[in-house]
């Protein structure tokens, strides 16, 4: 009964917090500093003391007893009305900061009661987008602490979300706002240096790259280094260790999917038809991205010509050229080892970018596909940006599961996915597999929505594009069966006609 | 392997792993009309994953590893019904609506149902086992009114209801007749540690202790359970895991022979032509060496369905499954056995290294000829390691000492968890 009454109290504790937080959509507070502190503070306490009744009397190991009988964590009344409220706060976000409290000329309400935290790290009044960094954070912090509770007996599971937490906390909040505080002349550009392009779309846009250019020896670094990143260091990494170097070890969207994302993994669809749909609209948003990007290089080279080493159109017929490179190469090396519809798709995503190119080149147009480049950008940031990432990818979290975005989505998680299919030394091994009993805990507990089960009781190893890499898979398995590995690439995939154990 | 003429058809009776698996890969290489014909459910699921169901890991949905339609793309027709005779004269069975299923090829998958020993009260309500779907669901309406439920029989499925009830606030009394938890099967030390364990997560495991009966509240449902040691312990629910056996009933008289089990050869072919067996059902009337004769376990059915898919497609194999291996999980320690490591072995024929680190909930031992040094087998408990790196020294008859250094190449912890060097002390 003492842990009935701390969860009790805890859970006091904490909304108590909360309402204070957000009592300030309503109420002036003459002394932000206190109220902010003392909310964040109560939510912290309270979520802690709330984590130590559900794991600190229980002895280490798989805890997800009774995940599919709680209404919140199995698309019950609490999980409705969760998503409804994280989709209610994106849209406030993206379309009326006002509502939060966001002006121009000086905010009030929410917005303005991060405004002392908002001068002690970059100098400047807080905006919408500071709040929500602020409580996206503090997110994954507090539910950091709680997964690692959760997952105390397993070293991977502990080192991969302190990662997250870590390059959230560091890269995505802390040195950002610190360098615009040191350099407060420049205009702004992503300071975030893990997050590259293509999940940030704007990072070749063509006020991005002027800040950039114009951002002195800061800006020129970030240029180079995110051009690195994408060319050189991810290809590496995900070769080495496949994508989860960057989905659940880095990355920012990865980190709340991982941590405050994690009790709503289960809900993920594996049915074979979502799979389908899956390939094709994560792939068609790396089009998109990819010819968006395409086009503001393009606005970018015809509007400062003098300000890069090539024209325009030296631009364009050197991505074609470079496309059908790849894909000669891909096609060439790896023959054998399509299978027919990864052959059409390919085939496809690649015909389509040249072809766009091509038709844009000998029009002699200024625009791509007949609208002006900026027309792209909108339509990517409205519609990807916002609504898909935020609005869809987070809201929805308690109904279709943490990693919506990142499964049908991302254009990043698109392009680390070819790779991580094609050329990397990642795999989920299925070496055990004669000991799989097809219970489905693996398959369930897959945010990505993999039908882990199906290759696991076949004794075959698991390389699937989407993979993320975060290990529950391995975790949760009754029997031992599957195991994260890097090795060589001969012999990844596997075609075994019987598990081990038959003497056939 | 001689060549047999393929069958016209094939009826399985059980929708089990056995049945299954002869099913998917008889599918692979042919297009013969299959049958599938079970009373329990109508599609196959996972029976090991009841457990995870009832605790709510997972809803029953997502113990099945195939989506429903896969059966009608694959053309396999399933019949959701009970089998009540099989006339095997005619070739006909008999279903409970009373009609009526001729087939050209017969294959017996119908697996196992849950032992009763005659105990005074057995009958009682909320008294069951634990291995049909039907028998989770009986669980799962008295379950609200259970406070406290006795489990009798420390075997894997006694240990996995308690872990069940616990895990939905119940207390459970745990009886083992044995001195020490599964220690027919378990070394004394590894014994000892799933002891503690069980203890260790609030269960009131009993060793040492039989039931003597149960006894009934004014509704006829269990409410007090009697040891032979004459201790009263309030139920209102009573676990009986003591063991299962073939669930063949419906096949007596119909001149198959029968022992406890269907009686198979080593082609797992019955006596009467054309009929065949597998899984937790069948009796292998010559065992393979160190193997018992009916060997109720997840991974045999599946290779037994294998073996006759072979044999059914024309190849005919006998039933030759390699190095014994088992696994299994004691709520939080997992199991992982390949080869044999005796509980209690002969020192002759078997010498044993027994290894602990000094924290964790984690032991190795190693099993090996006392003269030659080869390995026999290996246990591990709390650590994983790789069946076929193990199935391989097996074969190969590496000696301890190969083992021992060449342990890091087995190791199937996930990354970062630490490196277990298992040694041997300074000899």
């Amino acid at each position: 009964m003492t842990f009935l009454s701390l969860k009790k109290t805890s859970l006091i504790i904490g909304l108590t917090g909360l309402l204070l937080l957000l009592s300030a959509l309503g109420f002036e507070y003459s002394n932000p500093e206190l109220f902010l502190s003392s909310s964040l503070i109560l939510i912290a306490a309270g979520s802690l003391f709330y984590f130590a009744s559900l794991y600190g009397n229980q002895l280490s190991g798989i805890k997800n007893n009774q995940v599919w009988f709680h209404a919140l964590s199995s698309r019950g009344d609490w999980g409705w009305l969760l998503g409804l409220v994280l989709t209610g706060f994106y849209v406030a976000i993206y379309w009326f900061p006002e509502v939060l409290g966001y002006s121009q000329e000086g905010s009030s309400g929410l917005v303005q009661l991060f405004d002392p935290l908002s001068y002690l790290l970059n100098g400047k009044p807080a905006t919408q987008w500071f709040l929500y960094g602020s409580l996206y954070t503090f997110a994954i912090l507090l539910f950091g602490v709680k997964f690692i509770w959760k997952y105390r007996h397993n070293r991977y599971q502990i080192i991969r979300t302190l990662s997250v937490m870590f390059f959230q906390f560091g890269f995505a909040f802390m040195i950002p706002e610190l360098l615009s505080k040191l350099n407060p002349e420049l205009d702004y550009f992503a300071k975030d240096l893990k997050n590259m392009w293509p999940l940030n779309y704007y990072f070749l846009d063509e006020w991005h790259l002027t800040n950039l250019l114009n951002g002195g020896n800061l800006g020129m670094f970030f240029l180079i280094f995110g051009l690195a990143l994408i060319f050189v260091i991810s290809p590496i990494l995900t070769y080495f260790y496949g994508k989860r170097w960057y989905c659940s070890w880095v990355c920012g969207c990865g980190a709340l999917a991982e941590t405050a994302g994690d009790p709503f993994r289960q809900l993920s669809s594996k049915k074979i038809s979502v799979w389908k749909f899956e390939r094709w609209m994560i792939h068609a948003v790396l089009v998109f991205v990819f010819i968006t990007t395409i086009a503001t290089v393009w606005s970018f080279l015809s509007a400062h010509p003098n300000q890069s080493f090539m024209t325009k159109e030296q631009f364009i017929i050197g991505v074609v050229v470079f496309l059908i490179l790849i894909m000669a190469t891909l096609f060439y090396w790896k023959r054998n080892g399509f299978d027919k519809d990864a052959r059409y798709g390919l085939l496809s995503i690649g015909i389509i970018i040249i072809a766009i190119l091509s038709v844009h080149l000998f029009s002699g147009k200024d625009h791509i596909l007949f609208f002006p480049s900026y027309k792209f950008q909108q339509w990517y940031g409205f519609g990807i940006g916002a609504a898909f990432s935020g609005v869809l990818g987070v809201g929805f979290y308690p109904i279709l599961g943490s990693r919506v975005w990142c499964r049908f989505g991302c254009p990043m998680a698109a392009l680390l996915g070819m790779q991580q299919r094609l050329l990397s030394r990642f795999r989920i091994t299925t070496t055990n597999g004669g000991q799989c009993i097809s219970c489905g805990n693996c398959s369930t507990y897959c945010e990505m929505g993999i039908d882990v089960r199906a290759y696991a009781q076949r004794g075959e190893n698991i390389v699937r594009s989407s993979c993320v890499g975060c290990g529950v898979c391995s975790a949760v398995c009754p029997r031992g069966v599957l195991k994260l590995e890097n090795d060589t690439m001969e012999n990844r995939i596997t075609d075994v006609p019987y598990p081990l154990g038959n003497k056939l | 392997m001689s060549k047999t003429t393929p069958p016209q058809s094939v009826v399985i009776i059980g929708n089990g792993i056995s049945g299954i698996t002869l099913a998917r890969h008889l599918r692979k290489k042919s297009a013969i009309p299959i049958r599938i014909i079970s009373e329990e459910t109508p599609y196959f699921f996972s029976r090991t994953a009841l457990m995870y169901v009832f605790m709510g890991h997972m809803r029953f949905e997502d113990t099945q590893p195939y989506e429903n339609d896969f059966w009608k793309k694959n053309n396999i027709q399933l019949i959701h019904k009970r089998i009540t005779r099989v006339d095997t004269q005619k070739k006909l069975l008999l279903t409970q609506d009373a009609t009526e299923i001729s087939y050209d090829t017969l294959v017996i998958a119908c697996g196992s149902k849950p032992n009763r020993f005659g105990w005074p009260g057995q009958d009682l309500k909320a008294v069951q086992g634990l291995y049909h779907k039907q028998d989770l669901e009986q669980l799962e309406k008295w379950s609200s009114s259970i406070k406290e439920a006795t489990i009798v029989g420390g075997g894997l499925i006694g240990v996995e209801l308690a872990e069940m009830l616990h895990s939905r606030g119940k207390k459970v009394h745990f009886l083992v007749r044995e001195k020490s938890f599964w220690d027919h099967i378990l070394p004394k030390e590894e014994s000892e540690m799933i002891n503690q364990h069980i203890l260790a997560h609030g269960i009131d495991l009993q060793l040492n202790t039989e039931l003597h009966s149960i006894e009934g509240d004014e509704r006829d449902r269990a409410k007090t359970i009697v040891t032979k040691k004459g201790d009263r312990i309030p139920s209102q629910w009573v676990g009986l895991t003591v063991g299962v056996s073939p669930n063949i009933d419906f096949i007596k008289n119909s001149g198959l022979e029968l022992g406890r089990g269907v009686k198979v050869n080593c082609y797992l072919e019955t006596n009467l032509k054309d009929i065949y067996a597998i899984g937790d059902c069948a009796e292998q009337t010559q065992p393979l060496p160190q193997r018992r004769s009916i060997e109720a376990v997840w991974y045999t059915g599946r290779m037994m369905g294998e073996t006759l898919a072979q044999t059914l497609l024309g190849n005919k194999t006998p039933y030759t499954p390699g190095h014994w291996f088992n696994s299994a999980k004691f709520f939080d320690i997992e199991y992982q056995t390949y080869g044999m490591v005796s509980a209690h072995p002969d020192a002759e024929e078997e010498a044993q290294f027994f290894w602990k680190p000094k924290k964790a909930n984690v032991s190795l031992r190693f099993s090996y000829h006392p003269v030659s040094e080869k390995l026999l087998g290996v246990l591990a408990l709390g650590t994983r390691i790789r069946h076929h790196v193990f199935d391989r020294w097996l074969e190969e008859e590496r000696t301890l000492n190969y083992v021992l250094t060449h342990f890091s190449e087995a190791a199937f912890d996930p990354e970062f968890y630490p490196n277990f060097k298992p040694k041997l002390n300074a000899i």
